[in-house]
């Protein structure tokens, strides 16, 4: 019984500081790296309430990829990070107040579930010893949501798409090769019968 | 000693104001900003999934995993924008950024 609340405070607390880290680091690059600390102590902390599959995809799809992309566009982007945090401690006073009084509504809203709630269950957790978490998730996943999990695709497709059309750049003088060009020409437009004269010349 | 939804729901909350108190803290930062809003993100994952386990209902799981989806799509949208926006103005200070400002 020990054990479990050891570990959550554990990773529960570094996932905290490594938040507020993320926030106050002076350089972006150790921003990232404290956002990827959280995140893989996040993923800690979904392991301890037995979902298994989330958290492998929070650190395979999210640490490892879009926080590495995190990671690209800030090394990338060649920018003085130092004038931008200013007025950095000019915000401080008022952020801190509405942050405080935001935390403590939140924690003080004190949680139950409603006993009624336990009876409206859509899809029952199964006992972790007859079934896998992932594998209960794909049975959950690939049959009643799987409308849902299709417009996820789509969600990734329309993102994709946008990203190639904001990012890619046609340079003017660049010699690409134009391949509908080459096959469409023929010998009509590509060869001139010319007769020259003897003597003359063209 | 024993740790219940209240636990994790208290962490949530601790992430989620943190990314708030991010987006006022760095006003001037986009990148900081944004990944304030992955922190927003996470939180609502830690909530969804300990509402999940004390809950016995899996659809929290689902749900957390079209969250995520959307987080990850955002991300890139929103890196691209800004790659772009660094290649046309060569700045990302946020308070630059008013040109569709009627």
């Amino acid at each position: 019984m020990l054990f479990p609340a050891l570990f959550f405070y554990l990773f529960a607390g570094v996932c905290i500081s490594a938040a507020v880290m993320v926030i106050a680091a002076r350089n972006p690059v150790h921003s990232v790296l404290f956002l990827i600390l959280a995140f893989v102590n996040a993923a800690a902390l979904f392991i301890l309430l037995g979902a298994e599959f989330l958290a492998m995809i929070l650190i395979i799809v999210y640490v490892g990829a879009v926080l590495v992309l995190f990671l690209f566009v800030v090394m990338m982007l060649d920018v003085d990070f130092a004038e931008l945090r200013q007025g950095f401690l000019q915000y401080l006073p008022i952020g801190a107040f509405l942050g405080a009084i935001l935390l403590i509504e939140l924690v003080l809203v004190g949680w139950t579930i409603d006993p009624n709630a336990q009876q409206t269950v859509a899809a029952p957790i199964p006992p972790a010893a007859s079934v896998l978490n992932a594998q209960a998730l794909g049975h959950v996943l690939y049959t009643r949501y799987v409308y849902f999990f299709q417009a996820a695709g789509v969600v990734l497709l329309v993102a994709m798409i946008g990203a190639i059309v904001l990012t890619l750049r046609h340079k003017p003088h660049v010699k690409r090769q134009n391949i509908a060009e080459q096959i469409a020409r023929t010998k009509a437009n590509a060869i001139e019968i010319v007769k020259v004269r003897p003597g003359q010349g063209l | 000693m024993t740790i219940g939804l209240g636990h994790y729901l208290t962490v949530g909350a601790i992430l989620f104001t943190i990314g708030i108190f991010g987006i006022f803290l760095n006003r001037k930062n986009v990148i900081i900003i944004l990944m304030s809003i992955e922190l927003i993100l996470l939180a609502v994952n830690v909530n969804l999934v300990a509402f999940s386990a004390f809950l016995g209902d899996l659809v929290g799981q689902v749900y957390a995993l079209l969250v995520l989806t959307v987080a990850a799509a955002e991300a890139a949208i929103g890196l691209a924008i800004l790659v772009a926006y660094y290649r046309n103005r060569g700045s990302i200070a946020v308070e630059d950024i008013n040109l569709m400002k009627g």
